[in-house]
């Protein structure tokens, strides 16, 4: 029983802290939405330093097998905790001027954390549906945390019935899987999942596809991905940044687990899956993306198009594939967050702007925001050296060694389409005429955290190895195979 | 087989008798009852509503609140059913698992009510 609770730590931490922050914030006389921010940023930053702790820890179980506690747990605990820090950080000053401030939000997000962290440790069925509902509850509700506001309550309400179903089919596929398997738990699952003269029996497969296709809804890969752009767009810029981040990183995360412990030995029957999905999400988010005109949409499809090219490496099914994913999804965060610094940032006196044209002459206005932006949509696209390029660098390396060069292929052309419509941004932000629509300075917050973004995707090139070491030691605890993102890295370098 | 059918016999008897009866409250009235029918005795009766009606009329969002808040409490009952069942045997982990179960419980009630969820104007 003492070993239970000490593996569940970071999410007790959060857990209790949500209960406190809950009854701070209910029993104080006036406005403790301030206290309540502060205090949710403390618990997040020491759940996180307690799950990074469990970081060079052998693999341990606890709850009969349910809950795993190991150093790609632990990496993805770490970044899922710290970026939704970060995200709290970023709404504070956008939801006291959209008067949104609430102190029922930081809560949210420390219960969604804690769901996320039951997610990336779930190594039963069980187990994975808790975490899932824990996390997609309090999102909903954040979805329309604005809810006076048409947009926001439609975001909220969509995200509801489409995640609702999205479980129902997950729900559906997982006693499939318990009905053909006889066990919750994925390392007795993977004991059932066998394929028979190469072929996994017709029955699995339809139980595998369900899980998979409720799954994909979490990660919004295509064709899941229809609440994407409408939630992005509705829900408020803060609470779209969250969305954007962290529930991402944990949902690639269990992914990872299920499909890699659970369905080890059913890789024929998911890979061509994963491949799908890679392909259609990579092309979608490339063309879907060119026509928009409101940022927060590009975002949505920007991150359905990342899913895809994270699912490549997924598709690779190596040590290096699964490294490469871990490594792509950490820089994709730290974009996206970077990203979002910038947007939120674009105001004028009357309240937020959301049009890309609004951007226009950015530059001469706006410098140094200007050059943030820019550096996160060069990174985005892939360009080198920033670190956008090595998370892609990884992915599709890992692709081609595993000889799956048709895939290869198509996510470089399709990550060429999609950098026209970053670059497009770029354009307007320092070719067009000012059109001084964004006349608000810069958040001093936002400024320092855009800044130390664009600091790191600059300047990941110097020294990505100690990233790069992290990803394939978690990665490694997930395929029981050698250190391979760090050999192409040392033959990457050792090419220039 | 014999005393398995002998063990069925009072089901038998009910079944004969409810046809009998049944039968012969709808025959009665049909031979001696008076019939005047009118349109407004022929229409379907629904406790105070009208019958056909537009399901999507307004009524207070008070009563979703109280309803929401009332599942909760219901499914904690759900819970405490089983676990009192078996309360030799979950020893004091389960003990203290329901313990900290109902104190989450008591924390979302503390909330909703200094809310004012629980006012009803």
């Amino acid at each position: 029983m003492l070993q239970n609770l000490t593996l569940i730590l970071p999410e007790m931490i959060l857990f209790l802290g949500a209960m406190g922050l809950l009854m701070i914030g209910a029993f104080s006389k006036g406005d403790s939405t301030r206290t309540v921010n502060l205090g949710a940023i403390a618990i997040l930053a020491l759940a996180a330093a307690t799950a990074g702790s469990f970081a060079n820890n052998a693999q341990a179980t606890a709850f009969n097998g349910a809950f795993v506690m190991d150093s790609f747990a632990a990496l993805m605990k770490v970044l899922t905790f710290v970026a939704t820090g970060i995200a709290i950080i970023m709404s504070q000053g956008y939801m006291r001027l959209e008067k949104l401030a609430r102190f029922e939000y930081p809560v949210l997000l420390l219960l969604a954390a804690a769901g996320m962290g039951m997610m990336i440790s779930a190594n039963d069925l069980i187990a994975l549906y808790m975490g899932i509902e824990l996390q997609s509850l309090a999102l909903y509700v954040v979805a329309a945390i604005n809810r006076d506001s048409l947009r926001s309550t439609e975001a909220g309400l969509k995200y509801f019935v489409l995640g609702a179903l999205s479980s129902g089919m997950l729900l559906y596929g997982a006693s499939l899987i318990y009905g053909f398997s006889g066990s919750t738990n994925f390392v007795e699952i993977a004991a059932a999942f066998q394929p028979q003269d190469g072929i996994l029996p017709m029955a699995q497969v339809l139980g595998l596809v369900f899980l998979l296709a409720g799954l994909a809804f979490k990660i919004s890969a295509v064709p899941f991905h229809m609440w994407t752009p409408d939630v992005y767009e509705g829900a408020p810029t803060s609470v779209t940044a969250f969305f954007a981040s962290a529930p991402k990183l944990a949902g690639m995360a269990i992914f990872l687990r299920i499909m890699m412990t659970g369905f080890e030995n059913a890789l024929v029957a998911w890979q061509q899956i994963i491949i799908l999905l890679a392909i259609l999400s990579m092309v979608l988010g490339a063309f879907a993306a060119i026509g928009q005109q409101n940022i927060k949409r590009l975002m949505a499809y920007s991150s359905i198009g990342h899913m895809g090219f994270a699912l490549v490496g997924f598709a690779a099914a190596s040590a290096a594939g699964v490294s490469s994913v871990i490594l792509y999804m950490t820089l994709y965060v730290v974009m996206t967050l970077g990203t979002f610094a910038c947007i939120l940032s674009m105001r004028q006196d009357s309240g937020p702007v959301e049009r890309i044209s609004d951007l226009a002459g950015l530059s001469q206005t706006r410098p140094f925001m200007a050059f943030c932006l820019a550096v996160m949509m060069f990174s985005l696209a892939g360009i080198p050296p920033m670190a956008g390029f090595f998370g892609k660098l990884f992915v599709f390396r890992a692709a081609i060694d595993a000889g799956l060069y048709s895939l290869s292929i198509i996510g470089v052309l399709a990550s060429v389409v999609g950098a026209f419509y970053y670059l497009r941004i770029v354009k307007v932000m320092y070719l067009d005429a000012p059109a001084d629509e964004v006349n608000e300075p810069m958040p001093r917050e936002l400024s320092i955290l855009a800044g130390v973004m664009t600091a790191f995707t600059l300047l990941f090139f110097v020294y990505p190895s100690p990233l790069v070491e992290l990803a394939d030691k978690a990665g490694a605890v997930l395929m029981q195979d050698g250190m391979v993102a760090t050999d192409m890295l040392q033959e990457h370098l050792a090419g220039h | 087989m014999h005393d398995l059918l002998d063990s069925y016999y009072p089901i038998l008897i009910f079944m004969g008798l409810s046809a009998v009866i049944t039968a012969a409250l709808l025959l009665v009235p049909a031979l001696v009852a008076p019939s005047n029918p009118d349109p407004e005795k022929n229409a379907p009766y629904e406790c105070g509503f009208e019958a056909f009606d537009d399901a999507r009329m307004k009524f207070d969002v008070k009563f979703y609140l109280v309803a929401i808040l009332f599942i909760i409490f219901d499914l904690e009952v759900a819970f405490l059913f089983p676990w009192a069942v078996a309360f030799g045997d979950v020893g004091l982990f389960g003990f203290w698992s329901m313990m900290f179960f109902l104190a989450v419980l008591t924390v979302g009630f503390a909330y909703e009510w200094r809310k004012g969820a629980l006012d009803w104007d």
